[in-house]
């Protein structure tokens, strides 16, 4: 562990639902500027982590620590239709030209620049995510939460978003979860994995796969499928190209 | 405490703050719900005890209790109190029922609204209390008169509501539904209805508010019977807790109204949460 501070800090988190210790006892630090992925299969709580994190969820025991600044893309566009994709970007941000300046720059860093105008609504599914992401990454958030944002897309518009997701993140260096099922785009584009599994990290390595990466490296593979395990799904030795 | 934390807390980390969304107990928010009433009626109180209202003004809470208690007992309380209920049922069942027939046509079919909304807007903006007169020579001083008028005047909320909520429907879930070979009546009634039912449960209660107000216009004028007759005639003869009798019978029937669009909303619509605010998925 490095001798920096982290920008996320959990100790002994825990979280009840009901009768189920959804979380139970996270123990986590997030340096800055790294990139954690957090797989899960569905219901074992990684939203509920991230929920947290943004203060969109309180934790039932132990301690959370975040940095001020930090902005959240969900599965879901989530854009408001009575405003425009700009108005959608810079909203809650002071009013003025300056705003709007940054605004249309973060627009065009997700190659949106020509639909500032136009309406959430007549937006694709991968423009209104870039939108979701231009509208987070324009706080210049400290911490970037990011939960599923490339689920609802299509194969192609995914790999595309990834690939600008991880580029983007490069850039601006914000500490980056990302919550996800998905193991290829955890490896593809984190420093860092963890899994969680009944509660409790199961797993948590430093991804040493080089950059830029590839399913056919063996080290992925063997990655890939370590992390397949944890999740319960386990894969014959020949290997198999899902995607 | 380790000391990674505090080096984390030193750093400028704060822990997330999540907004308080605990349930509140029932029985606190129901005695919040009675506290405004209850206030009232202790101001009402008070200021008759005081001197400060006198009974030709307005009568205090206990004479208004005894002038309940005489009414009911020779028997013209229930005579009016089903009279006027009578009348504000079945005008609002054939005023509503129009404007819900009339709003799903214009809200769901294109023809419907280019042939029927405009004509309907027009008539909307006549202040129905205008009709009074040519009702009354319409019809003279009779059922059908009073019952008219409550129902012209609960048809226009229900239709604006039942269009405007038939016109929100889920457009795709329309075409799925199509695509699954209903009719275009089977998706009224299996998608259509169901979605548009907020909004036409908020017209129903529009729609009641002036069914008591309408009701009241109508029995002020010329009737022999019914809550606006008693309130007639306890006018000519200065009784204010008669007087105050009858408003607050008109207030309960908007209070039990209001009540009742409420049961109905639980009842018909099981689909959707009952707290207000339910967390946005985990």
């Amino acid at each position: 562990m490095s001798a920096t501070t982290p920008a996320v800090h959990l100790r002994g988190l825990r979280r009840v639902f009901g009768t189920r210790a959804v979380l139970d006892g996270i123990d986590l630090d997030i340096a800055r500027g790294e990139f954690l992925a957090l797989l899960g299969a569905s219901g074992t709580g990684k939203t509920t982590l991230l929920r947290i994190l943004g203060a969109l969820d309180r934790a039932d025991q132990g301690t959370v620590l975040v940095p001020p600044s930090r902005t959240v893309v969900f599965q879901e566009p989530r854009l408001i239709p009575s405003k425009r994709v700009l108005g959608n970007v810079t909203v809650g941000l002071p009013r003025g030209a300056a705003t709007r300046d940054t605004g249309r720059r973060a627009l065009a860093e997700v190659g949106l620049a020509d639909h500032a105008d136009a309406w959430p609504g007549t937006l694709s599914g991968g423009e209104a995510q870039r939108a979701a992401l231009a509208r987070a990454l324009v706080r210049e958030p400290e911490l970037l939460l990011l939960d599923e944002p490339f689920a609802a897309l299509d194969a192609l518009t995914r790999l595309r978003m990834q690939d600008l997701v991880g580029e983007l993140c490069r850039k601006h260096r914000p500490a980056v979860l990302l919550v996800t099922h998905d193991v290829d785009e955890a490896i593809r584009l984190a420093d860092r994995v963890a899994v969680l599994r009944d509660g409790a990290l199961v797993r948590d390595e430093t991804v040493t796969v080089e950059r830029p990466r590839d399913a056919a490296d063996p080290e992925f593979a063997a990655l890939r499928r370590r992390l397949l395990a944890d999740l319960g799904v386990h894969q014959d030795t020949a290997p198999q190209h899902v995607n | 405490m380790t000391t990674a934390t505090e080096a984390a807390r030193a750093a400028g980390l704060v822990a997330p703050r999540a907004r308080a969304t605990a349930a509140r107990p029932r029985g606190l928010s129901l005695a919040l719900r009675t506290l405004g009433p209850v206030a009232l009626l202790a101001a009402w109180q008070i200021s008759s005890a005081t001197g400060a209202l006198t009974p030709d003004v307005l009568a205090s809470p206990g004479q208004v209790l005894q002038a309940v208690q005489e009414l009911w007992g020779n028997g013209q309380l229930a005579d009016a109190l089903s009279t006027s209920l009578t009348r504000a049922a079945l005008g609002l069942l054939f005023g509503a029922g129009a404007g819900l027939v009339l709003g799903v046509v214009t809200g769901f079919f294109r023809l419907g609204e280019e042939l029927l909304d405009s004509a309907v807007q027009v008539l909307r903006t006549v202040p129905f209390l205008a009709l009074v007169p040519l009702f009354m020579v319409w019809f003279g001083i009779t059922e059908t008169a009073k019952i008219a008028l409550i129902g012209v005047a609960t048809s226009f909320p229900m239709y604006v509501s039942a269009s405007g909520g038939v016109r929100n429907t889920d457009r795709k879930l329309v075409e799925a539904m199509r695509s699954f070979g209903l009719s275009r009546w089977a998706v009224v009634r299996e998608v259509v209805l169901p979605g548009a039912l907020p909004a036409l449960l908020s017209g129903l209660r529009l729609s009641m508010t002036l069914s008591v107000i309408a009701l009241i216009a109508a029995e002020e004028i010329n009737s022999t019977e019914g809550i606006g007759y008693l309130m007639a005639q306890a006018q000519n003869f200065s009784r204010t807790d008669v007087l105050a009798v009858c408003i607050l019978i008109y207030g309960l029937l908007g209070l039990a109204a209001d009540g009742a669009v409420r049961v109905l909303e639980r009842v018909l619509m099981p689909w959707r949460p009952t707290g207000a605010r339910q967390g946005a998925g985990r």
